[in-house]
């Protein structure tokens, strides 16, 4: 450490443990103790503020930003929580909800594994569509397998095709060093364009029975996910496999010799090598696994309540994108992705124009605010240096004399 | 005493959140004196020289100049005052010349432009005046850290420094160069300046100071004249206790040889041959020291012995097993230990905690793991044994690591490799940045180490230190061994060697 570092403050006790850092960096374990739910706490309640204010400047009503997010709000079915609500609407709304937050909570984990080995995986999407267009070729073959045979086949299958996708962006990086950032984003299009050709061309290898239209067939019953709640696009059981993932992810990361390495070449790639650990066998590794859970996300749609796919949907779904904003907000954390996923997925619920009433909230902005807010929680998170600042800030304004600013000698 | 001193500082107290940096320091200055300012890391010296030069304000207590209170709040009121600092990091522009950064923010102008020849000129002028030799037209970053030292204390020269603060200034530089920093300081001693010089090494401050202030833990503990004073009397002012500063240690047994080097060669980042057609063997039961000036190829050697760094050319054979370009994993497997010269950089994973940070060779092996499934209740206890073995303080096995202190940092480091109870053990830097009394336990427990049998390198550019542990002392220069040398050798011959003086047929 360097001697003209500011407040070199001396323990009081142990005579050896006399070095600056002892006291600061307790200090800064506790901002980013309070940072850990503070920050993501704050960058949410802020974004829904300056949602609000846009609101308020369209409709040009001062309640028109609390009966949108009243609306909103009814529109998601949390409201089934509460006691005394209309619960047939309410639980038919919060089954929507469930059934988007299941794949969010897989490209979250997707994104967060990549996280925690020092890598920006956005190639959740690809990812989340190999494992989909994987999951309708099983799906839509092996008539008569027995059902769960069946359907645990497809979604192997879409994990297999997921890790394979993320693992060319990790051997790309273990063999030549080209950045994941780059290699997935050009992944995430390769998916997108072959499966627009699958669909698409003529004889496309996954289109269906119909040559006119841009579309696979249906997957077998046998291949399909048992619905758990609801009846007319019901919640199906892939919510426990999403739960499941998040237990699988917390301990795959804690508790194995793998997750040890993986965050040790996250944190330190210099220690890791130093401590006798394949920084590229690890960077493999994670992109492997990462999309692994974001290929599962994409099985588990097709499987749970898609059952086909048409061509178009490929400009209309980002689940994989979203993963982004899941793992930022969730702190790469099982519980934390866990909550901002249902966030997510509740946004986009209940501003899906469907629910809402045109009378109450003009539908464009709906969907426009969802994506608005998704936005502005990325940012935030991306600027937690920015919110502890002016955290600290207020602690100091409280403190009262003026203090000079530590300056680096 | 008619006169008052040059400078006072009285009852000086700064206080940080949480912590008293200065608790009613006193310290004065005469004239014409080099007063040292010696504590241990963090005893409150920087907080009270960036009082001085007015970069923090004190809560309490006065400064006398000249004995007028004087108010300096700002590093220019300071200037004024006729203060100035050489930092420890040096605040000079590496893309301009000399005579540049000398004069900047001071510069002789003709109409709004700088007057290069002026500017020349004065440098010229004070470089003589005070026996300062610089180039006034090379780039900073052309010229060396000890030349980069000498421009910082021009440029508080050129500013009319009377009082000229040295923030540990021979930690940057080879023992050459401090010898020359010295015979700077007595020049300008000689000129009427007066100065302060910061530094934690005891012998540096017998060798220059006319008197010596001692902090510990934000207290000013005693001011003792130079005449009379011991390195063992100082460091007992420093720390507080009995501190052993001569490195007890038996004679050596030295047994088979464990580590073998053969003609290793070893390009570094650049592609530059590093490490040219070295050889060396360790002993089991001795120290080997390698000497050198910083950048001679120690640390490709060491990085290839570790298995950090491809080999070239050449063989390294651990413990009867040929490591040569074995990854690091193979090198530690075949017994090779390695406390590397960097602790943040490898030695730890700031960011994991004690517990992980000392499974970090073990994770994958029982009782730390089986089958890939980790343990960390087994992990958690190894480490809190050994936290209290080595007497880490500052924290318990789930306390991060990056909040320990430098000192308690390198003991974990320490910790992990020896309990690994590796036949070969390299130490590079094992005491960089550390203070008296961790330096102490470090060297204790290297030679005791040695002792129970291991074979110990040790890398490191303070000569001290070499001198002090080794059992032999090898040269290194320019990627070579140039020469083999008993513990007895003087520091003037080691030095020499060390700037390729003298080259000798390598043992």
């Amino acid at each position: 450490m360097s001697e003209a570092a500011p407040p070199p403050p001396p323990p009081p006790e142990p005579p050896l443990a006399s070095s600056p850092e002892g006291s600061v960096s307790g200090l800064q374990t506790f901002y980013d103790r309070a940072g850990g739910l503070l920050v993501p706490i704050a960058a949410a309640l802020l974004a829904f503020v300056i949602g609000g204010i846009v609101v308020l400047i369209t409709e040009k009503s001062l309640s028109a930003p609390f009966e949108a997010y009243q609306a909103i709000f009814q529109g998601t079915g949390l409201g089934w929580f509460i006691p005394g609500g209309d619960t047939a609407e309410e639980a038919r709304d919060l089954q929507q909800t469930l059934l988007i937050t299941t794949p969010l909570i897989l490209t979250g984990i997707a994104v967060a594994f990549a996280f925690r080995c020092g890598m920006f995986n956005i190639g959740g999407q690809g990812q989340y569509w190999v494992g989909l267009l994987t999951a309708i070729w099983f799906g839509t073959h092996f008539d008569g397998m027995p059902p769960v045979v069946h359907v645990t086949l497809a979604l192997v299958a879409g994990i297999f095709a997921g890790a394979v996708w993320g693992g060319i962006a990790g051997l790309l990086k273990a063999t030549t060093g080209a950045h994941e950032v780059i290699s997935t984003i050009m992944l995430n299009w390769i998916a997108i364009w072959v499966g627009k050709w699958l669909l698409e061309a003529p004889d496309g290898f996954l289109q269906g029975t119909d040559p006119s239209l841009p579309r696979s067939d249906n997957i077998f019953d046998s291949a399909k996910l048992p619905a758990i709640w609801g009846a007319l696009q019901p919640l199906h059981a892939g919510i426990f496999i999403a739960l499941f993932a998040l237990i699988v992810y917390h301990l795959l990361l804690n508790r194995t010799t793998l997750g040890y390495e993986v965050r040790a070449v996250g944190f330190n790639p210099d220690a890791a090598a130093y401590g006798g650990i394949s920084v590229k066998r690890n960077y493999f590794l994670a992109l492997a696994i990462a999309g692994a859970f974001a290929g599962l996300a994409g099985a588990i749609d097709m499987v749970g309540w898609k059952y086909r796919l048409t061509s178009t949907e490929f400009d209309a779904n980002f689940y994989g994108f979203t993963g982004i904003a899941v793992a930022l907000l969730g702190r790469n954390k099982a519980l934390g992705i866990l909550f901002a996923g249902l966030l997510f997925g509740s946004l986009i619920v209940g501003t899906s124009p469907r629910q809402l009433d045109p009378e109450v909230f003009n539908p464009e902005l709906a969907t426009n605010l969802a994506t608005m807010i998704q936005a502005l929680i990325i940012a935030f998170v991306g600027a937690e240096f920015l919110i502890l600042y002016l955290w600290r800030a207020r602690r100091k304004v409280g403190i009262g004399p003026k203090r000079a600013a530590p300056e680096q000698g | 005493m008619t006169e008052p001193p040059l400078l006072e500082l009285k009852d000086i107290t700064k206080r940080f959140p949480g912590v008293v940096a200065n608790d009613g320091v006193d310290f004065d200055l005469r004239k014409g004196e080099v007063h040292a300012l010696l504590g241990e890391n963090g005893a409150g010296k920087s907080t009270l020289m960036n009082i001085l030069y007015g970069l923090y304000h004190p809560d309490e207590g006065e400064i006398r100049l000249r004995g007028e209170p004087v108010r300096i709040d700002s590093p220019h009121a300071a200037i004024d005052a006729g203060i100035g600092m050489v930092h420890q990091h040096f605040m000079l522009i590496p893309v301009m010349s000399v005579a540049e950064n000398i004069v900047l923010a001071m510069e002789p102008r003709t109409g709004p432009f700088l007057d290069h020849g002026k500017a020349n000129e004065r440098v010229k002028e004070i470089s003589e005046r005070f026996g300062l030799a610089v180039r006034p037209e090379a780039m900073i970053e052309s010229i060396s850290v000890g030349m980069q030292q000498r421009v910082e204390i021009l440029k508080a020269l050129y500013r009319g420094a009377e009082i000229l603060i040295l923030d540990e200034p021979t930690a940057v530089l080879t023992p050459q160069e401090a010898l020359e920093l010295f015979e700077i300081i007595r020049s300008l001693q000689a000129e009427g300046k007066s100065i302060i010089f910061i530094t934690h090494k005891l012998g540096e401050v017998l060798e220059i100071a006319d008197r010596i202030t001692v902090l510990r833990r934000g207290k000013t503990i005693e001011t003792v004249p130079r005449e009379g004073a011991t390195e063992e009397g100082l460091a007992r002012l420093m720390v507080g206790r009995e501190v052993l500063l001569q490195v007890e240690k038996k004679p050596a047994e030295p047994g088979e040889p464990l580590l073998t080097v053969e003609d290793l060669r070893v390009y570094d980042e650049r592609g530059l041959e590093a490490v040219r057609g070295l050889s060396l063997e360790v002993r089991s039961g001795e120290i080997v020291g390698i000497a050198g000036v910083d950048g001679n190829g120690q640390t490709e050697l060491v990085e290839a012995i570790t298995g950090l760094r491809h080999i070239d050319s050449g063989r390294v054979v651990a413990a009867g097993t040929d490591i040569t370009d074995k990854s690091a994993r193979g090198s530690l497997e075949a017994g090779v230990g390695h406390i590397p010269e960097d602790r943040h950089r490898r030695g730890l994973v700031l960011d994991f905690t004690l517990a992980e940070n000392m499974a970090l060779k073990d994770y994958c092996e029982e009782p730390d793991s089986k089958w890939g499934w980790l343990f960390p209740k087994r992990i958690i206890a190894r480490a809190a044994k050994l936290l209290e073995e080595f007497d880490v303080r500052g924290g318990g096995p789930q306390t991060p690591a990056a909040s320990l202190s430098g000192g308690n940092q390198q003991k974990v480091v320490v910790a992990r490799e020896v309990s690994r109870d590796p036949r070969i053990l390299v130490a590079a830097q094992p005491t960089r940045g550390l203070d008296v009394g961790a330096i102490e336990f470090v060297h204790r427990r290297l030679v005791a180490e040695r002792d129970e049998g291991r074979a110990i390198l040790l890398i490191s550019f303070e000569l001290d230190e070499i001198l002090s542990l080794s059992d032999r002392i090898l040269v290194m220069y320019e990627g070579r061994v140039v020469g083999e040398y008993p513990p007895t050798v003087s520091e003037d011959e080691l030095g020499i060697a060390m700037l390729g003086g003298r080259r000798e047929a390598a043992a």
